[in-house]
């Protein structure tokens, strides 16, 4: 303890400012400034006041909870016989199931919500009893699809790090398979699976696409409800009256979260065991259940982008290197953009996010409470509030951001960072402080340690964490469509929107063939960016 | 179907002497500026053509894009005052009153719009000037029709029980083309829409988020099963031109007969600190240079009479002789209680 | 009782237990001997049902278990690290199995407050086990093992993690407490002190076979082979010629291994020449290295030497046991 507290003395008084201050910073300017502007402009007391006698008003906040909770659930249920078999067991293409668990989270709204529908249909659940489209169900199933990745790798890791001896005993003294999970692995998970919870719950409280193109014309949850009221009805004290609700819940959302991940967290005892091979039926069955849920979209989509007018073919890829007329640069341009921005993203949010990690792991408690907290938050706010927001209050020098080349990727990191976050800090936390002792005793100065004991081991955390911000950043259409773009830095997702937006089976095989694309280079890009595991480096961290 | 349509005897456009089409000399002071250009999602231009304009003036254009035609409203609408750009274009008339009520433009009349027809010109103080338009309709799936079930010729077709289940409209709270279309059965039946609209319901009309998914998803030409489809006049070209494998003609038509019209405007912005710039780029919008890399960059036809349309725009689209239109005053006023009460009749 | 009948287990490629026979008796405590990586965690898995073996057969009583899941064998383990559940307080770690058995809330709470005064920790049932000390932890494990009444009790290295004074303090108390029982038990350790403080038998295991088994007295005095020997402690290990001679002179009839076990071997007035080089004071005694031909040995004395003294060993024929050499040594 005393080296641990002689390094943090000689890293406040050299650097800590700046580790604080950078994440204070960008928080503050990127998310804060702008989103607090946007209420306070748009923010009239008496709306808010009626809101809450309005029938509609309650119907929504509870669809939007309900749906939230239910999503969240559902994607726990379904991922954690996944993440078991991706902790516990060894088995081939272990790290490429990983990165293909990634590749829904780019997969475009419209196109997973056509690769569904085309799902039903095939199934025959389009009509009679079991009429997905324009259900609840349908649009639990895509929040499922686009969620269960979190679940699977918050959870999956974390496992990974608990004794599984402390399974074994509690099976040596009686218990039956179900027994040990309910009483005792579920209660372990707990920090694990409330960080999972939370972030899926945030990304289905303030989903967009799915709720307006699955869920049907009637079915409305507050995001779109926001998006409605100032988007199309030009009535902004509604919005951000509903704005005020949004957050308001989302914070209390997160405290509660935080709260739970705090009162027990990286006690656990760790061993890493030599993992067995899985039995050839509990992998199939596992596989079985992620290929249904994972594969079978993806799959459609591949077929689709291989379908042209004669027969299959590459034809729909060939095309994306030639510039259509409704599009500012070449598919293949686009998607060049993406990663360029995504790269930035993320060296953003793992920065940002690095540093804040240090701070909520290191620093003062109040500091550490309001970095856990504020830094979760992007995630659960409007695309509408943050975008609108930057509009609004990034308007004057030296501020003017709001035709700022970089301003997306800035807003893809925010929501990046919250991911490097939730992966770095549990890993941090976890350090022995006895081999940080022990280095130093060794002869190594504070930064020395930092350099050779902290990164290694929050290197790979950092990593699983970039991998995540990246993954976000080059599938997200949200928040950047009210940011102003520049037109040449046309990004896929938006590219492949416009292929969609008009008519013609040429661009629709186009846009599906971008979309592959975009899946197959997020799964590289997480494979690359996680690199090998190494036998001894695994993560313990949420991610 | 194969019908030439001459853009030029399209009746309700009243037609203007074009005199000869001299450019404007630019005015002094504005070379070496560079000026913005906010636009919608949808918005482009070809290579070079904005090159032409700095060619001619020695303004610079930088192009931003802000979401869609709503979005981009309501984003110029905050910055009201403190614009992010010097021109805005892309509002249409379903928006326009919504601008001119936040007072977001500075009046100019370019002299380019004599070559415009005065119908396009709905604000008479100049405050924005049109640049494109386009019909939104019903379009129908060629093949699905014939002698005995000819395609439906209006909008009183459409509840006639021969058509049940076929159409496919977008909800309009959320879709562009799905508030046209609604406009459109008001400007027909006055206040006779609700019980039109309680007869399309009864027909089993399906109502869908945006365009995509009615198109794609309901539509047969996305492998539907609805062979209507509230979608643009400029549908069929597009078809033809990124048909696969390509074919001799669209497969899809259009119904002349059930159209509004969108009518797409430019405006300078208030609080630009180049005025004279953003002007000359409102006179650069109505040139031919301009106007007639309009068609097949966003698929709607250019607003200058004196521009000359591409081939598949000549052969495939058509646009409404009689189109419906509505004050965009009156479609502020009265929109969210239409959508209202449209949601209560048709959705609940 | 505990039978195992010709028990094999792989893991891939790897075979890590051959062919093991083994039998614990009612109330025995045997304990399980070798060095890391030799086998002796596999077999406890093995017969606590966690692994399941490629070949034979486990046997309690007459029933024959190799099929029978962890869950339903009524064995007890108690591991290295305790394994603790994080998450429950120090009364419900020992309740647990009570409570998976169907016990009352009345039932378990008597049965907790015995337990926890049989392992020294009254008062402690309300506890988190975060709080606990190694000692402690240790306790709370052994309790919680001991709380189901299985018939049999494994322990796998339950002091590895604990502190030397600490280790010698315990293994007598559980000792005492195993017997006090009358507790079937196995226990697994690479430390032979602690095998010969607790075991009724010893079973010193060697690549994945039990090498020797008997008890700790015969296993001490004749371990049969060097790999037993080292295992146990024996460091006198000298090779023969083919004469049957070493630095101690003739002691056997051929090429071969044979051990000098240090209670044999004495200072004597006149014998075999060596030089004392190093002299430990231990517990009333003199631990000494000499050195004989480049040979060292391993003796204790009563009376105190000189570091560079010459001095005379001697040793009466039963201190020479031949052994057989282990393939790798």
């Amino acid at each position: 303890m005393d080296t641990d507290r002689l390094t943090l003395m000689t890293l406040r008084r050299l650097a800590w400012p700046v580790v604080v201050l950078v994440p204070v910073a960008f928080l503050g300017i990127f998310f804060l400034w702008p989103v607090t502007n946007i209420l306070v402009k748009g923010f009239v007391g008496g709306r808010l006041w009626e809101l809450l006698h309005e029938a509609v008003f309650w119907r929504v906040l509870w669809f939007t909870v309900w749906q939230a909770a239910a999503s969240t659930a559902l994607a726990l249920v379904l991922a954690l016989p996944g993440a078991h078999l991706l902790a516990r067991f060894h088995f081939r293409g272990r790290s490429l199931l990983r990165a293909l668990a990634t590749v829904p989270f780019v997969m475009p709204t419209v196109v997973v919500a056509g690769a569904f529908i085309a799902l039903f249909e095939q199934f025959g659940l389009n009509d009679g009893a079991f009429r997905m489209r324009h259900t609840v169900w349908a649009l639990l199933a895509a929040h499922v699809f686009f969620n269960l990745a979190i679940v699977l790798r918050t959870v999956g890791s974390y496992w990974e790090g608990l004794d599984g001896r402390v399974e074994e005993q509690a099976r040596l003294l009686g218990a039956r398979p179900g027994q040990v999970f309910l009483r005792v692995t579920l209660p372990r998970l707990a920090p694990a699976v409330a960080s999972a919870a939370s972030v899926v719950f945030l990304f289905c409280f303030t989903s967009f696409g799915v709720i307006l193109l699955l869920g049907g014309p009637t079915r409305a949850t507050l995001e779109t409800e926001i998006w409605r009221h100032a988007v199309w009805r030009g009535d902004m004290a509604s919005a951000s009256a509903l704005a005020v609700v949004q957050l308001g819940a989302v914070m209390s959302l997160v405290l509660v979260s935080n709260f739970l991940q705090r009162r027990r967290g990286g006690r656990e005892q760790t061993r890493l065991d030599s993992r067995p091979m899985p039995s050839r039926r509990l992998l199939g069955a596992n596989l079985g259940l992620l290929l249904v849920a994972l594969g079978l979209p993806v799959l459609v989509l591949v077929e689709r982008s291989l379908a042209t007018g004669n027969g299959y073919s590459f034809d729909n890829y060939r095309a994306l290197t030639v510039r259509v007329t409704l599009l500012p640069v070449s598919a293949l341009t686009a998607l060049g953009n993406s990663v360029l921005f995504a790269v930035v993203a993320t060296a953003l949010a793992v920065l940002v996010g690095g540093f804040a990690s240090l701070v909520v792991v290191y620093g003062r408690r109040s500091l550490s409470h309001f970095f856990d907290f504020g830094l979760m938050l992007p995630l659960g706010v409007s695309a509408v509030t943050l975008g609108f927001g930057m509009l609004v209050a990034l308007d004057a020098p030296p501020m003017d951001f709001r035709s700022w080349r970089w301003l997306v990727p800035v807003a893809h990191a925010l929501i990046g960072i919250p991911f490097v976050l939730r992966t770095v800090v549990p890993t941090l936390r976890r350090i022995d402080p006895k081999v940080r002792e022990s280095a130093a005793l060794l002869g190594a100065s504070p930064f020395q340690v930092g350099r050779l004991v902290d990164f290694p081991l929050a290197g790979r955390a950092l990593a699983v964490g970039a991998a995540f911000a990246f993954a976000v950043s080059i599938g997200e259409f949200g928040a950047t469509s009210f940011l102003p773009r520049h037109p040449d830095r046309l990004t896929a997702p938006l590219a492949l929107f416009r292929l969609l937006g008009t008519p013609g089976d040429l661009l629709r095989g186009q846009a599906m063939a971008l979309a592959v694309l975009l899946m197959v280079l997020t799964g590289l890009a997480v494979l690359v960016i996680e690199g090998r595991p190494s036998g001894r480096g695994v993560v313990r961290g949420d991610f | 179907m194969k019908r030439l349509v001459s853009f030029f005897l399209l009746a309700g456009l009243t037609l203007v002497a074009c005199g000869e089409e001299a450019p404007q000399p630019a005015p002094e002071g504005i070379a070496g500026q560079t000026i913005t250009l906010l636009t919608h999602g949808s918005f482009w231009v070809s290579e070079g053509t904005l090159q032409a304009f700095t060619d001619q003036t020695g303004v610079q254009v930088e192009l931003l894009e802000g979401g869609d035609a709503g979005e981009m409203v309501a984003s110029a609408i905050l910055t009201a005052g403190n614009p992010v750009a010097d021109v805005l274009y892309g509002v249409d008339n379903t928006f326009l009153q919504r601008a001119l009520d936040a007072d977001l433009f500075e009046p100019y009349a370019s002299p380019a719009l004599s070559n415009v027809p005065s119908a396009l010109q709905l604000d008479g103080q100049h405050r924005v000037t049109p640049i494109d338009f386009g019909d939104v309709c019903v379009n129908y799936w060629g093949d699905w029709f014939d002698e005995t079930l000819p395609p439906p010729g209006s909008l009183d077709d459409l509840i006639d029980s021969r058509y049940a289940g076929q159409l496919v409209v977008q909800n309009p709270e959320t879709s562009s083309p799905g508030l046209a279309f609604l406009l459109a059965t008001i400007a027909e039946y006055g206040d006779g829409w609700e019980e039109y609209w309680a007869a399309l319901r009864r027909n089993e009309v399906a109502v869908t988020t945006g365009w995509e998914e009615a198109y794609y998803g309901e539509f047969v030409s996305g492998g539907g099963d609805r062979p209507l489809v509230v979608s643009y006049a400029s549908s069929p070209p597009a078809e033809f031109i990124y048909a696969d494998p390509p074919v001799e003609s669209p497969p899809t038509g259009v119904l002349l007969d059930t159209c509004f019209r969108q009518i797409e405007f430019a405006g300078v912005l208030k609080g630009t600190p180049h005025q004279a710039a953003a002007q000359a780029l409102i006179d650069f919008m109505l040139s031919d240079t301009y106007q007639e890399d309009i068609p097949l960059n966003m698929f709607v036809f250019p607003a200058s009479q004196t521009a000359a349309l591409p081939e598949a725009f000549v052969n495939f689209a058509r646009l409404a002789e009689d189109p419906y239109q509505l004050p965009p005053a009156d479609i502020e006023a009265h929109r969210n209680e239409w959508t209202e009460r449209w949601t209560q009749i048709v959705l609940r | 009782m505990l039978r195992l009948e010709r028990v094999s287990v792989r893991f891939g490629q790897n075979q890590v237990l051959n062919q093991v026979d083994l039998t614990v008796a009612s109330g025995e405590v045997l304990v399980l001997l070798g060095p890391s990586g030799c086998g002796k965690s596999t077999l406890l898995r093995t017969i606590a049902g966690l692994e399941t073996p490629a070949a034979g057969q486990v046997f309690w009583e007459e029933q024959n278990l190799t099929a029978v899941a962890a869950h339903q064998r009524g064995f007890g383990m108690m591991f290295q690290d305790h394994a603790l559940f994080g998450h429950l307080s120090v009364a419900a770690n020992v309740a647990f199995g009570l409570r998976i058995a169907g016990w009352g809330v009345g039932q378990r709470q008597q049965k907790v407050a015995e337990l926890l005064e049989l392992v020294g920790l009254v008062g402690f049932e309300g506890r988190s086990v975060e709080t606990l000390s190694g000692g402690e932890a240790q306790r709370v494990a052994l309790a919680r093992s001991l709380a189901p009444d299985p018939r049999l009790l494994m322990l796998d290295e339950p002091l590895a993690s604990l502190d030397r004074a600490l280790r010698g303090r315990l293994v007598n108390d559980l000792g005492q407490l195993l017997r006090g029982l009358g507790q079937s038990a196995i226990y697994v350790t690479h430390d032979y002190g602690e095998a010969f403080a607790l075991a009724d038998r010893i079973a010193v295991m060697d690549g994945g076979r039990i090498a020797r088994c008997g008890r700790p007295v015969e296993v001490w005095a004749d371990p049969q082979t060097e790999a037993v020997a080292r295992s146990i402690g024996h460091q006198n290990i000298l090779s023969l010629d083919n004469q049957g001679h070493c630095v101690l002179g003739r002691l056997g009839g051929q090429a071969g291994l044979v051990l000098v076990r240090s209670d044999g071997l004495r200072l004597a007035p006149s014998g075999v020449g060596a030089r004392v080089v190093g002299s430990v004071f231990s517990q009333g005694r003199y631990d000494l290295q000499v050195e004989v031909g480049g040979q060292l040995l391993q003796l204790s004395a009563v009376e105190p030497v000189g570091l560079g003294d010459s001095v005379y060993l001697a040793w009466p024929d039963d201190a020479v046991v031949p052994l057989v050499a282990s393939a790798d040594g």
